[in-house]
């Protein structure tokens, strides 16, 4: 069953187009990663999933439409957004308390068991945890809500890499079960490259790459090339060529690998190789 | 291993009476400034202690009615004192109510959990309603109850104890008050959803929003026209509840007069404006985010 299901999905702020038409399935299940420069209309798309912002066109999440329905929907979508949302005058306690009381599918045990995990204080307020704590019981409360669809937006935005490298494994070995779906928006590309099973290009409030981590890595390769050899592989049409230390790489689309593989060294490229290939090519 | 989780989370949720709970939480206020203004009153009264039998002589030379409102007093004015402090704490609470969350960006948390802006726009509007008139009450029939403590240790050397329950029953004055509490909320509720809709709606200085448009409106009719309706339909939406509620004659006990406050129009019209208003905050708060 589709998770999420847009057609002609549009947005505008007065004259400023925030969503232009995007159409977009997610399956259930599936890891999406939405990457794109600022302002490229993520949180708009986010929003709008789930039911905190109105659209024109077509929008189902879990079959429902989130503008219409946002609190019933609520009981199957989480949210995480940056850190700062947890409201800072409450205590851990009635954290617990209030989301046991108004959440059908929260399981207060797991949420208890994740925290005992961390140097987190039930007394403590939310004002007095550091960042990376304010992290951690946020996921301990979604990891204990049994949610079918589970929203990033920038979840470990200002966490140092111990936090954040915790935050995705806790993601994914603690949680993701295949049932579920996620949708991630991040900057820190190279950190959710092992995570997602899909990938979405957003710019200028337009999809302009959507394709499984699957075909991400049958369709594009890197080539570090030979020097001798920096001419022919020219010949093939790269998406773009850099230089590393002296060397020439070149990124690949749908290329034959035996020819390409007889030019120099083949490596997997990186999503933020491909998104900084992507977007130059895009701009005007 | 899933059985047993099932079972546990089909627990029946109370999203109402735990987004109440949310409230008070947040705003000690509701609760900790009544009881200031109680300590006050207390340490007032302690600290007058030594005067009272010779007032109490003094009451008791004058005639019943008089004799009778003296002995009052000092509990009328600490009643007094508690209602508009709870007026007042009430006011601010609903001007901040539907600010705050969108201030320091907690609107996004509260949103991410299946509650609707109907339970949360009603249990915003419960604590002025319901809470702090609740809290009001047992605060003042506290206060009260400690002050006549004090007054009757005080009378007791002096043998004039005795006196004072002639004139002050305790238990008909708190149901004097519980009665004023109600009548009052009903009475201000227009103004409490006006401040609840302000402050959904104003990205900052929501009590200036709340306030300058009704003094502008009417500033701009006694100019142009040179009459004050406007300014006197404000003032009774903050004092009309007392004629209405109450009958007053000269040197009694106001009595309570339920029907003619249930049949005065003011309290309809303002229950409808109230309606109106706190329909408007709900659906505006589904707009709004985080500021």
């Amino acid at each position: 069953m589709a998770c999420i299901e847009a057609r002609h999905l549009r947005k505008a702020f007065g004259p400023t187009v925030a969503l232009g038409d995007v159409d977009l399935t997610v399956n259930e299940g599936r890891i999406l990663g939405i990457i794109g420069p600022n302002g490229a209309g993520k949180t708009t798309l986010l929003n709008a999933v789930l039911g905190l912002t109105s659209y024109e066109g077509e929008l189902k999440v879990l079959g429902r439409d989130p503008w219409k329905s946002r609190d019933e929907l609520m009981r199957d979508v989480s949210f995480i957004a940056d850190v700062a949302v947890l409201p800072r005058w409450i205590r851990v306690t009635q954290l617990l308390d209030y989301v046991a009381g108004v959440h059908p599918k929260f399981d207060r045990a797991k949420a208890e068991n994740f925290l005992a995990k961390t140097t987190i204080k039930r007394t403590s307020k939310v004002r007095h945890l550091s960042k990376g704590m304010v992290a951690q019981l946020h996921l301990a409360l979604v990891m204990a809500i049994d949610e079918k669809l589970l929203v990033l937006d920038e979840p470990t935005l200002g966490l140092d890499i111990l936090f954040r490298k915790q935050f995705y494994d806790s993601l994914l070995n603690d949680y993701f079960d295949g049932g579920r779906t996620i949708i991630v928006t991040t900057h820190q590309v190279e950190e959710v490259q092992e995570v997602l099973t899909d990938l979405i290009f957003i710019n200028h409030g337009r999809i302009v790459l959507q394709c499984s981590m699957e075909e991400f890595e049958s369709r594009y390769v890197e080539v570090m090339v030979n020097p001798d050899q920096l001419a022919a592989a020219r010949t093939l049409k790269p998406l773009q060529e850099r230089n590393v230390f002296g060397r020439s790489v070149l990124l690949f689309e749908d290329v034959d690998l035996a020819q390409i593989s007889a030019l120099g060294e083949v490596r997997r490229p990186s999503i933020a190789d491909l998104f900084v290939a992507v977007m130059t090519k895009e701009k005007p | 291993m899933n059985a047993p989780n099932e079972s546990r989370r089909s627990t029946i949720t109370r999203p109402f009476y735990w987004s109440v709970w949310r409230e008070i939480w947040e705003n000690h206020s509701v609760w900790i400034v009544p009881a200031i203004v109680s300590a006050i009153v207390l340490l007032g009264s302690l600290a007058s202690a030594s005067y009272l039998p010779k007032r109490r002589q003094n009451a008791l030379l004058l005639d019943e009615m008089h004799r009778r409102a003296a002995i009052e007093a000092p509990y009328d004015l600490a009643a007094i004192m508690l209602l508009i402090t709870a007026f007042i704490v009430g006011l601010f609470y609903c001007l901040d109510a539907l600010h705050g969350e969108r201030r320091d960006r907690s609107i996004l948390f509260w949103k991410s959990l299946p509650v609707s802006d109907l339970t949360t726009v009603l249990s915003k509007a419960t604590i002025p309603l319901v809470v702090i008139p609740l809290v009001t009450f047992v605060i003042t029939v506290v206060t009260q109850f400690l002050m006549l403590l004090i007054s009757t240790a005080v009378l007791a050397p002096s043998g004039l104890a005795g006196t004072t329950f002639q004139s002050f029953n305790l238990f008909r004055e708190s149901l004097v008050l519980l009665y004023g509490l109600i009548t009052i909320a009903l009475w201000h509720a227009p103004v409490y959803a006006w401040a609840l809709l302000v402050s959904g709606w104003a990205r900052r200085a929501t009590f200036l929003w709340a306030v300058l448009p009704p003094l502008a409106i009417g500033f701009f009719e006694k100019v142009t026209f040179n009459t004050t309706h406007f300014a006197s339909m404000i003032a009774d939406r903050i004092v009309g509840f007392a004629p209405e509620a109450f009958s007053y004659s000269p040197h009694t006990t106001p009595l309570m007069t339920p029907g003619k406050y249930l049949s005065s129009p003011g309290l309809w019209i303002g229950l409808i404006f109230a309606v109106a208003f706190v329909v408007a905050a709900i659906r505006l708060r589904r707009y709004r985010g985080a500021l």
